[in-house]
């Protein structure tokens, strides 16, 4: 009785792929088509920054920024929120395979945190006249860099995996936080920096040419995270899962290739 | 069509440092972390692969073996 409730239905269910595995193969196969749609969604994107896109009456050319700065932002939020999902479904349900995905995804959205933080201050020079002010935009989008930094020394630093795993579950977590104050940060405090961009409320405030390189750039990123995000994960698989047999057969045929 | 030549394109309306700046220094971050990704799946598969000859192998094998798990 025990051993058939420990076994659900496991045949057809999406959840199947929990199993590193069968998510290590998926992983594999996944990403490349990612990557193919990064690529030619950035050239899209690209396209309608630089030759759609109108001047801004405002800002000139300038503001062309925004096609990397605001997407990169929206991504170095959207990963960490990933990252505390899949750190909480790692802690209730204790798989693997969560905290591991919570561990690929962690560099990548550091790295977006550091172009949001870098376009910013490249955009805010010649328009704010500072590279830096501290804003509660700014700080709280830099507490969010130093958060990626702590996930990621801390999952390092201990030894035991399973000790390192639940360490970073709880700094993904605590720091999730940060992610609406970020967000709203420019409602609630009086910032330098400008209002959301994008409204789901509000009719856009932009050109349709310019929210729609936005958009592409934004599903760019989101394309790329996840092919990155599974070329990353599938080596953390291996080396976690060594023991097991399927991994002994998975290297024998790496034996001589790399 | 937004620019009257290509070198109006590349001036970006006097922005071009902070325009081109950012673009640049992005696709070097991207660039960095793609290679950063290769080399770190390599560097596992390697080390994973040598675990695995050392722990298979006889008596050099347990020293090799200890190396690597440090």
């Amino acid at each position: 009785m025990m051993k058939e409730m420990k076994r659900p239905e496991r045949g057809k269910s999406l959840f199947r792929f929990a199993a590193p595995q069968l998510f290590y193969p998926l992983a594999g196969a996944l990403a490349p088509w990612f990557a193919a749609a990064a690529a030619a969604l950035t050239i899209i994107g690209l396209w309608l920054a630089f030759f759609v896109a109108p001047t801004d009456a405002q800002q000139g050319e300038v503001y062309r920024v925004i096609f990397i700065h605001v997407p990169a932002a929206w991504m170095s939020m959207f990963v960490y929120l990933i990252m505390a999902f899949w750190s909480a479904v790692g802690l209730v349900m204790n798989t693997r395979l969560s905290f591991m995905m919570a561990r690929a995804l962690a560099p990548t959205g550091a790295m977006f945190c550091v172009v949001a933080l870098v376009t910013g201050a490249l955009w805010g020079k010649p328009t704010w006249g500072a590279y830096w002010v501290w804003d509660a935009r700014l700080t709280s989008q830099l507490l969010l860099l130093f958060l990626y930094f702590g996930f990621m020394a801390l999952t390092e630093a201990i030894e035991d995996p399973r000790r390192a795993d639940k360490a970073g579950a709880i700094i993904a977590l605590v720091g999730a936080v940060n992610v609406p104050i970020i967000y709203f940060s420019v409602k609630w405090w009086n910032t330098l920096h400008q209002g959301a961009s994008v409204s789901l409320t509000k009719a856009p405030s932009m050109a349709a040419t310019m929210l729609a390189g936005m958009l592409v750039m934004a599903l760019a990123s989101w394309a790329y995270t996840i092919a990155v995000t599974l070329w990353r994960v599938r080596p953390l698989i291996l080396e976690r899962e060594r023991h097991a047999e399927w991994v002994a057969a998975e290297l024998d045929a790496l034996e001589g290739k790399v | 069509m937004q620019w009257e030549s290509w070198s109006a394109f590349w001036q970006m309306g006097g922005a071009a440092p902070f325009v081109w700046g950012s673009y640049g220094i992005t696709a070097l971050l991207v660039v960095g972390e793609l290679i950063m990704v290769m080399r770190r799946r390599k560097d596992a598969l390697r080390r994973l692969l040598r675990l695995r000859r050392a722990k298979a192998g006889g008596s050099g094998g347990r020293r090799a073996f200890e190396e690597i798990v440090e």
